[in-house]
């Protein structure tokens, strides 16, 4: 579909304390950013685009106390409510011997869907084709993609903003 | 007055840029296969496929092919099993409790050495797997499922199905968060393939790489599952060991039955682990010409770590004996005096020797910088290692209560070739690895870069 085509401004930066303090720049002179693509994390790149804090850390504990939940369930229902035994003198709900098994189990529901929810709402999958805006950003460019569309100054404007900033090139992208 | 703190021995030397990075990492994949390499994997696919038929015949004939006894029943088995599962504690310990203390030089080492705990880990799998002898009737064994005994669970009193769910779940986890450090990697090797023209591969590591594509929201995120799945691992790895020590600490057995076996055994596996990483790395550093990431610095603190950890574990023998004899227990008193002075004082020796005596060489800066004698010092400690794990196992259990059932352990070539098949899984495994994969984290290389490179300074 042609009219689905977008049209990007792509600023290209070397060095990640420029690259922030153009973000900052450029925001501020009321442009919207679609997006940045770094070859590696940079410190601080969320607070200077306002993104908010990740609350995977939130569903990672849901998770977990989750999986505290189930293997507390099954331990007492196999081993005290099934089918009750005495081992090694300890009574039938033997609770410091369920520890080990009750820790295990929470990581592991706490990381694998943490995880899990991280590559889904990253869209991350086998199957998945990265929509590469320049592929030098998984080597050693920053990119930062700015919609054309989605903003009130136009091209010119905004690449002489971004060469301002400090951008080493600015170049232009249609993608879908 | 300008003051100006001392500038730090850079991690990353010989001026590298973010392409360099790329370049030098991604290189040794897209290579093509070397000799050295190909003669390397054979030789580990020899040891996979002689010791292979060892784990045959244990499958096919029982583990009545091994030589243990009625008195030592478990001997080379668990020995190696243990063994094995210390050295897999390296890689999380170095990704997941150096990452909470922020300590940079791991990002250089991280990937190896998180790969040599995956692989370390499958091959302590295995031991009591194949010991079960009816493997495949081991998921109604080792797993809380329904069975036609009318329901009769697993036991959660046990040690042992602890220990089901500790190593199965550090095996996953660890798993999990390698995979998850690799995609960005993965993506950069993509993308140069994607440049070059080579399809196949582009699509190989295309799936691999996850549709990665760098988006800060992604960075973002990936920081946080980082950060919580370091959070998460570090009690985890604690907690390995913990639980496989306990397979001894809570029997009655004199000689097992310890209650500082928990903190001793961490920081044995932590020991051998660091050892097993330093043998690894000395070698792909040297093969790979990884010497600008890999610095002495790098082996300096890994081999500090291996001077902490060894004289922990040399204080905790000297506290067993010494407990032993403070027990005022004549049963426990014999199980160390034997343990010393018995048949096996051989072993009782080697350990000691290999394990609190060489690593105190560290001590001198010359030694502990020296990559030769640190190449072996590490394989004399994971030696040392071994023989520990020989030495509480069958020196425990060789002489019994009663004096009429005391006996010794003689290996059978099936043991050795047990042994000889975990070796040729771990190195084929590794050598698959640091052909295919990317030996070093480059996305983390490159986000410390800047701060601790070589450029900054220059600058």
């Amino acid at each position: 579909m042609a009219d689905s085509i977008k049209n990007f401004v792509l600023g290209v930066f070397e060095d990640e304390d420029v690259l922030l303090k153009a973000i900052t720049k450029v925001r501020k002179e009321g442009v919207n950013i679609h997006e940045v693509y770094s070859p590696f994390p940079v410190h601080g790149i969320e607070k200077a685009l306002g993104y908010n804090r990740s609350r995977l850390s939130i569903a990672a504990f849901l998770f977990g106390m989750t999986g505290t939940c189930l293997a507390l369930t099954m331990m007492i229902y196999m081993m005290t409510i099934d089918w009750p035994m005495i081992i090694g003198g300890k009574d039938f709900l033997p609770f410091p011997t369920f520890i080990p098994v009750t820790f295990e189990m929470t990581v592991l529901l706490s990381a694998f869907g943490m995880v899990g929810t991280f590559l889904v709402i990253s869209d991350l999958k086998p199957w998945g084709k990265a929509k590469m805006f320049d592929i030098r950003s998984t080597d050693d460019k920053h990119i930062v993609a700015i919609e054309l569309e989605k903003n009130k100054l136009n091209k010119t404007k905004i690449t002489k903003l971004l060469k301002a900033s400090g951008a080493s090139e600015v170049n232009e992208k249609q993608m879908d | 007055m300008h003051v100006e703190s001392k500038i730090r021995t850079p991690l990353i030397t010989g001026g590298k840029t973010l392409h360099d990075v790329s370049n030098d990492i991604s290189r040794r994949v897209e290579d093509k296969p070397s000799v050295s390499w190909l003669i390397a994997l054979g030789i580990s696919l020899i040891m996979l496929l002689v010791g292979g038929y060892a784990v045959y015949r244990t499958l096919w004939d029982g583990i009545g092919m091994w030589g243990l006894n009625k008195t030592v029943g478990w001997a080379w088995d668990i020995t190696n099993f243990v063994w094995w599962v210390g050295i897999g504690h390296a890689g999380t310990l170095i990704s997941a409790i150096l990452l909470l203390f922020r300590q940079r030089w791991r990002m250089s080492i991280n990937r190896a050495a998180e790969a040599m705990t995956i692989f370390a880990v499958i091959c302590a799998a295995m031991f009591p797997l194949l010991h079960m002898g009816r493997l495949w009737l081991g998921f109604f064994w080792a797993l809380p499922l329904p069975n036609t005994y009318g329901s009769l669970w697993v036991n959660f009193a046990s040690p042992l199905l602890w220990d089901v769910f500790a190593i199965s779940t550090y095996f996953s986890v660890s798993l999990v968060f390698w995979y998850i450090g690799l995609i960005p990697d993965f993506a950069t090797i993509r993308d140069r393939a994607v440049k070059a023209g080579r399809t196949i591969s582009a699509s190989i590591y295309g799936a691999l790489s996850f549709g990665w594509d760098g988006a800060a929201k992604t960075w973002s995120r990936y920081e946080t599952v980082a950060l919580v799945l370091a959070g998460l691992a570090t009690p985890l790895v604690l907690s390995v060991h913990t639980i496989v020590s306990m397979d001894f600490a809570t029997s009655v057995i004199p000689g097992w039955h310890t209650t500082i076996f928990p903190p001793y055994f961490v920081a044995g596996a932590i020991f051998s682990g660091f050892a097993m990483v330093l043998t690894l790395l000395i070698i792909t550093r040297k093969v790979y010409n990884l010497e600008d990431y890999i610095t002495i610095k790098h082996l300096e603190l890994m081999n500090i770590v291996i001077i902490v950890t060894g004289s922990i574990v040399g204080i905790a023998y000297i506290t067993e004996l010494f407990i032993a004899w403070y027990s005022g227990v004549e049963y426990e008193q014999y199980a160390f005096y034997n343990r010393v002075t018995g048949p096996y004082w051989w072993a009782y020796f080697s350990m000691m020797a290999c394990n609190v005596v060489s690593p105190q060489l560290f001590w001198f800066k010359k030694i502990r910088t020296n990559i030769a004698a640190t190449f072996i010092i590490s394989i004399v400690v994971n030696i040392g290692m071994w023989f520990e794990r020989f030495v509480i196992i069958v020196t425990s259990l060789h002489r019994d209560y009663i004096p009429s059932s005391w006996g010794m352990f003689y290996p059978t070539i099936y043991d050795v070739g047990m042994y000889l098949f975990s070796f040729g899984f771990f190195f084929t495994a590794y050598l698959l690895f640091s052909k295919y994969f990317p030996v070093i984290n480059m996305a983390e290389v490159k986000s410390i870069l800047k701060p601790t490179g070589e450029t900054k300074k220059n600058k």
